[in-house]
């Protein structure tokens, strides 16, 4: 085997891991079936490393390769023309270290140079491109959508991001802080700060205690809840059913009032850190958070099947952008939009998280349109609050143990580092590399949405542009996540 | 549709009726009241606050540059630094945002947005806003987008969040202001008509937060246009954000 192999959450030492010859490297990744989870280049002195990380879900294992590429020769046969899912990554890659991959399709910018960004073209009788953004109309952030229209029907739209983009993996790299990781995405705070943490703890060989662990799995699930619900209204919101998105609004604001209450921000800011967690959840708090998911439960309950089973909403959202099971396998849509497309992965449960052992994930019957979009959300929201009362209890069991522990300052040197966290849109990496020193040299962070962006696009296909904002929120990505 | 307006029924009224004196939750991370005293030995500043906000002798916070994350309130001794649930932050100008040990709530509110006649003249109690988002994370788009909802409904003030900037009498900024995004944003400030105003909402909006040393920033937009509104919060609390906009298109 041309791989090395580690768990989620372990760290290897550089030198154990395979360097191969790049034809060798190209060779192997484009003929696997295996889905990759990151693939990054670093700064390897007179070389470029490339890492490729992939995903054998049925093993819950990770495979590393690697290759040189010589830094006088910045170019090799893309793994693109054979294997689709490589498409962004090799953009990415020749962006930020200016290697070619030859033949690539369409080798255009990700996140810099926006000037010289070009898009498709169609001509013929009753074409028309309609461009919308960076600035939209709601309060969101920016990107650029280009449709490309015949008549009322969209043939592509390619959406071109990269507004948001702030340098964060380089900021890592200077100033590893949880205030940077919380930062980088907003509405996954608690994601992305778990992923942290847990990447320093491993590379410093910290032990942090179970009750941090359960407590940072109870602000995971809380904030899936608080996301999904907004969604929920948001999605509802644009079909103009505006019972529903005022309802589901007003029931968001309880499950973050919630986690205000635990860590005094409505969205679990200052809540981890390295070595465990700040604020504790005691059994007044505990009580609480059973009572509002009560509430939440019934409400949710409710205004889901009130609006499931109204004909105006169903006639909008049945067959409403349909993303094929099989596109959405060749795209390599991960998380909750696999899920809405028939696609079962979670990492939660295929890298086989201790304190998720014995939950038990229920079926969901794909459509693959929006109804699937709001349904898996729906189904999300009742299982997570299972899942809270059952780390609740857990969380009983291990009442008198420390919620933080002293985080160890050094850091395991040239080692590579893989975390990866179930965010509500689904698998998040984060990866970590040290140099001889200790010293952090490239933390790469991949979100979902960097596979997910494209499924949009062909969800809109034959469509109508006003169902862009339906599809939009169903799928709602994230621009900072992307752009880092 | 019977089904529709029964969910009505069960929700009841759901709006804050009182915005300016909505009680905020005691554990929310307001604005810091600080001791002096309490600090006998030398303490690694850097370390404890990434964003650059905390000064020592005497201790200080810049609440431009807080992030409200209370690694300070854990890290330095107990009593040091406490933060309030007090969340009327806004001011209209970027020293008043500097507080030091004599600062209290009230002495912190009673000058920190001044009344501008001309204000209530142009916009008359209402004003309508166009939100740019220039490299935020979202947190505060969101909260803004709460600041809509149901709860808190802005709307009812004649405070909204418009489609376009030809439609608004100022514009919002949030996020740290990105090189991608400097045109964008200048180009949507000169869309808007004259007389318009201009609101920094969020940390990375006001200093560029924990953002501040990175080299794919172009903050110059924010040296050519004068600034009306300092919003601090990471993100703003959506009573933070209404109660400044009301304390700012008041009368008296």
């Amino acid at each position: 085997m041309n791989y090395c192999t580690i768990g989620n959450n372990q760290k290897i030492n550089i030198s154990d891991i395979p360097t191969l010859n790049c034809e060798i490297f190209r060779e192997q990744l484009a003929i696997t079936n295996l889905r990759p989870l990151s693939y990054f280049g670093c700064d390897w002195g007179e070389k470029i490393k490339i890492f490729a990380l992939l995903a054998d879900d049925e093993k819950n294992q990770i495979l590393i390769s690697s290759t040189d590429i010589d830094k006088n020769h910045k170019e090799y046969n893309s793994i693109t023309q054979d294997n689709s899912q490589y498409h962004m990554f090799e953009r990415e890659l020749y962006e930020q270290f200016d290697i070619k991959p030859l033949n690539h399709p369409w080798l255009k910018p990700v996140r810099k140079n926006q000037d010289k960004y070009e898009f498709f073209k169609m001509q013929g009788e009753q074409t028309h491109e309609v461009a919308v953004g960076p600035i939209h109309a709601g309060v969101i952030e920016p990107g650029h959508f280009r449709f490309l229209c015949q008549g009322e029907k969209v043939y592509n739209l390619e959406i071109m991001l990269g507004y948001q983009h702030r340098g964060v993996e380089d900021l890592m790299v200077q100033n590893p802080t949880n205030q940077l990781a919380e930062s980088i995405c907003g509405d996954s705070v608690v994601a992305y700060n778990s992923a942290f943490s847990q990447i320093m703890e491993t590379l410093s060989d910290t032990k942090i205690t179970k009750k941090a662990q359960i407590i940072r799995r109870i602000a995971l699930e809380a904030e899936r809840i608080a996301i999904h619900i907004g969604d929920l209204g948001a999605i509802l919101g644009d079909i103009a059913y505006m019972m529903g998105k005022d309802v589901f609004g007003v029931t968001r604001t309880l499950v973050i009032n919630t986690m205000l209450e635990i860590s005094g921000s409505r969205f679990a800011r200052g809540l981890i850190t390295t070595g465990g967690v700040n604020y504790d959840i005691n059994a007044e708090i505990s009580n609480k958070i059973l009572n509002m998911l009560e509430e939440v439960k019934k409400i949710v309950k409710k205004m889901a099947k009130t609006a499931l089973s109204s004909a105006t909403v169903m006639s909008r959202f049945e067959k409403t952008g349909t993303v094929s099971t099989e596109t959405a396998q060749e795209l390599n849509l991960v998380g909750l939009m696999g899920r809405a497309c028939g696609i079962e992965l979670d990492t939660r449960f295929d890298f086989k998280d201790e304190l998720y052992k014995d939950f038990e994930r229920k079926p969901f019957r794909a459509t693959n349109d929006a109804s699937s979009r709001f349904r898996i959300r729906y189904k999300e929201i009742k299982e997570s609050i299972s899942f809270i009362k059952k780390l609740l209890v857990k969380l009983k069991e291990v009442e008198d143990e420390d919620i933080l522990v002293e985080a160890n300052e050094n850091l395991s040197p040239d080692s590579l580092c893989v975390s990866i966290v179930e965010s509500w849109r689904g698998e998040l990496v984060h990866c970590a590399i040290t140099d001889s020193n200790g010293k952090l040299k490239r933390y790469k962070i991949k979100d979902p949405s960097f596979n997910n962006w494209w499924g949009l696009s062909m969800a809109l296909r034959n469509n109508a542009i006003s169902d862009f904002p339906l599809c939009n929120k169903g799928f709602d990505l994230s621009y900072c996540g992307f752009d880092l | 549709m019977f089904d529709t307006l029964k969910m009505k029924l069960i929700q009841k009224n759901q709006f804050i009726p009182d915005i300016k004196n909505a009680k905020m939750r005691d554990t929310f991370r307001g604005l810091p009241v600080l001791d002096n005293s309490k600090i006998n030995s030398a303490v690694d500043v850097e370390k404890i606050c990434p964003l650059k906000a905390l000064k020592t002798n005497p201790l200080e916070i810049d609440l431009s540059k807080c992030s409200f994350c209370g690694n300070c309130e854990r890290k330095l001794p107990e009593g040091a630094v406490k933060f309030t649930n007090f969340y009327k932050l806004a001011t209209d100008s970027k020293e008043k945002l500097i507080i030091n040990e004599q600062t209290t709530s009230e002495n912190y509110y009673k000058n920190a947005v001044a009344i501008r006649k001309e204000i209530y003249s142009i916009f008359n109690r209402s004003i309508k806003f166009r939100q740019v988002s220039a490299g935020g994370c979202n947190g505060c788009e969101m909260e803004l987008n709460a600041c809509s909802n149901a709860n808190f409904d802005m709307a009812r003030f004649g405070i909204d969040f418009v489609a376009s900037p030809r439609h608004a009498d100022g514009i919002v900024i949030t996020g740290p202001i990105t090189k991608n995004m400097a045109y964008a944003l200048e180009n949507c400030y000169k869309s808007t008509p004259e007389p318009k105003i201009v609101v920094l909402c969020g940390v990375c909006a006001l200093s560029g937060g924990i953002f501040q040393n990175s080299t794919e920033l172009n903050r110059e937009f924010l040296d050519k246009y004068k600034v009306d509104l300092y919003i601090p919060g990471c993100p703003v609390h959506p009573l933070t954000f209404i109660n400044a906009v009301l304390d700012f298109i008041r009368k008296k």
